[in-house]
């Protein structure tokens, strides 16, 4: 048995989980076969349906999405039920909904989510910027963590603003005095407010560990695996998303591409430690990669080869190395890259298209790497049950012969999906997608 | 030596276009006929776009040089530019959603080929763009989303320009990351563009801008 095998098996095994009883178990175990069988490419009893979910169930019963990211007890609520509702091969614990208090309490910049500065019954947005300037390059490769301490948090984050006021951490060294002159300083600069607010968002965030931890083992319970597992980034993005912002990074491509090549490889080591300490964690073999500046018309083929490819690729081989599944979520449309990207050892991956051709991807790579995806988010919010029966049913004869597919929707099931629609996907899927 | 200058933009040589900018302001040129030429040049951008030659970080990359040039050749000018434009759009990104990425690559398309674009910015409820296009005569209005919320959202627009007795007068056109024909069914829209040509060429097409 190769690691992923092992890492499979374990997962099946469903060891150390409490049962509600026997028909919990048995449900929990068909479906770890069922996931682990298609992600394979061996044929499972049917095709799974494990959708990610994020303020769809809060809508579904009723809740805001404000609401679920402050009252965690009601969002779990929303999660159960929605679970028990559907009964999809998976269910979800790890909010994709961020805990409100943490965010409130890093004053946290980064993001605008309901009740500040979107509606309460929307969803979350990223707020982009040049957090890291283009000259700032250097500066980063210089001392990357004092960079990001005293010039990237305070950018981010309101409460940690006074970091900008210290000296660099190295200045403890100096004589024997340095120490007292840092912790001097730090005091002189109001750092101890920083300190508490950080406390208090540790403080919220443990909360938030706790109980999404006691949350997933419910769902075990209950017979759900996870299909989220751990959770990391392809270095590109790191570099888009968080530091440079979208326009900044495509400048750098051009103006400065030997700076943005030696970040890159400065982040994939952390980038491979973010999913393997994740998915330590957590109690499903899969890491979830969401991808987000690589796609057609973001960038060019020779550009998707220079710069974005071969970090996201070093990433997930070192996952598979490890026996994980990496389970990139690859946002837009991929179509004139599946070539480029099929370069994955077979069997270990989860491929999770969006607006990709799905068809073309499994000529191209369905004999490689099992394939999520990817019912349309304009069928499940504006279509009718037949329409979103009829697009599963092309993906189950097309993409899920001889297996290796997993069906979800285009980006999961979208908050605003009519819950008809996703009835009607789920129900088909389980009566349509039986390899007989 | 004029035809460089439009040429080496669309090439993306930022340092090659900027010396030539130097030293045609050097010899005295006129500011106008070297603007003139950095807008070709951005034509021949939007061409290699719409070819699938150029993709958004050619759009981007363009922008910044034509942006440099322009501070350049700013000082020198002597009278503000008086550039013939094919008609009004009025473009939002629609209420709920920030998003503006996209909406910003087809302000600045829709500007360089000639219109005169009215930009609300985003999260902009469907009144606000009841009243621009009111204010300003616009006959043409983009409706910009990139999340599913944006479906409802551009809905909600539509059905205001109906209320306000605009909508036979009006043409709409809507994008973004979900758009499709599905989306624009459901929202009323007169069309749907996959990119910032498509959205360009819709202008042109219900403007009769064509050259």
């Amino acid at each position: 048995m190769d690691k992923t095998e092992e890492k499979l098996e374990q997962w099946c095994s469903a060891q150390g989980i409490q049962f509600k009883d026997a028909a919990a178990e048995e449900a929990y175990k068909k479906r770890t076969r069922r996931l682990a069988d298609a992600i394979q490419l061996k044929v499972p009893d049917r095709v799974p349906i494990a959708p990610l979910v994020t303020f769809f169930a809060p809508n579904y019963v009723g809740l805001t999405p404000e609401e679920a990211m402050y009252d965690l007890d009601k969002a779990y609520a929303a999660y159960k039920q929605t679970a028990l509702d559907f009964e999809w091969d998976t269910a979800f614990s790890h909010l994709i909904a961020f805990p409100g208090q943490w965010l409130e309490a890093f004053d946290y910049k980064q993001l605008k989510w309901p009740g500040h500065g979107v509606p309460s019954n929307r969803t979350y947005q990223f707020i982009e910027g040049e957090y890291m300037k283009a000259d700032e390059y250097d500066a980063f490769f210089a001392d990357p963590s004092d960079f990001l301490m005293r010039t990237y948090l305070p950018r981010i984050s309101g409460v940690l603003a006074p970091l900008q006021m210290l000296p660099p951490l190295r200045m403890v060294l100096p004589y024997y005095l340095g120490l007292m002159f840092m912790f001097g300083v730090a005091g002189a600069m109001g750092i101890a407010g920083a300190l508490e607010s950080v406390v208090k968002a540790i403080d919220a965030f443990a909360k938030h560990s706790a109980s999404t931890a006691a949350f997933g083992q419910e769902l075990a319970s209950l017979g759900f695996p996870a299909i989220f597992g751990g959770m990391t980034q392809a270095p590109f993005d790191t570099i888009g998303d968080s530091l440079r912002g979208t326009q900044g990074i495509m400048l750098d491509m051009y103006r400065q591409p030997d700076k943005l090549q030696k970040a890159l490889d400065l982040i994939l080591p952390d980038a491979i430690q973010m999913g393997l300490i994740s998915a330590s964690i957590s109690p499903s073999p899969t890491v979830f990669i969401p991808l987000h500046k690589g796609p057609m018309g973001f960038m060019s083929l020779e550009q998707f080869k220079t710069f974005y490819w071969p970090t996201l690729h070093k990433l997930m081989l070192a996952l598979i190395d490890q026996g994980l599944v990496p389970m990139p979520f690859i946002e837009a449309d991929y179509t004139d890259r599946l070539e480029i990207i099929s370069a994955i050892p077979k069997g270990k991956a989860i491929y999770w298209f969006e607006r990709s051709d799905i068809f073309k991807a499994k000529e191209v790579l369905g004999d490689r790497v099992c394939i999520k995806g990817n019912v349309p988010s304009a069928l499940l919010c504006t279509g009718t049950p037949d329409e979103v029966k009829a697009y599963c049913k092309k993906l189950i004869d097309v993409v899920g012969k001889g297996g290796g597919l997993i069906v979800d929707g285009d980006i999961g099931i979208a908050d605003e999906a009519k819950p008809e629609n996703v009835r009607a996907m789920t129900d088909f899927v389980k009566e349509y997608g039986v390899y007989r | 030596m004029a035809n460089d200058l439009a040429n080496t933009l669309a090439d993306l040589k930022e340092k090659e276009a900027l010396e030539m900018v130097r030293k045609r302001l050097d010899a005295g040129e006129d500011p106008l006929g070297i603007l003139d030429d950095a807008r070709r040049g951005m034509e021949i951008v939007g061409k290699r776009f719409e070819n699938s030659e150029y993709f958004i970080p050619d759009l981007v990359y363009s922008g910044e040089i034509l942006k440099d040039i322009t501070e350049m050749v700013k000082p020198k000018m002597t009278k503000d530019i008086e550039v013939k434009r094919l008609g009004k759009v009025v473009m939002g990104t629609v209420a709920g959603d920030i998003h503006d990425i996209g909406k910003d690559i087809v302000v600045f398309m829709l500007d360089v080929n000639g219109f005169e674009v009215y930009d609300l910015g985003v999260d902009v409820p469907a009144q606000e763009f009841v009243d621009k296009l009111r204010e300003t005569g616009s006959t043409v209005v983009g409706l910009s989303g990139f999340l599913t919320l944006a479906f409802d959202s551009m809905k909600t627009t539509v059905d205001a320009i109906k209320a306000a007795g605009l909508r036979d007068k009006v043409k709409v056109m809507i994008g973004g990351g979900q758009i499709d024909e599905a989306v624009q069914r459901h929202t009323g829209a007169d069309a749907y563009g996959v990119n910032a040509m498509a959205g360009v060429s819709l202008a042109k097409e219900w403007l009769g801008g064509a050259q």
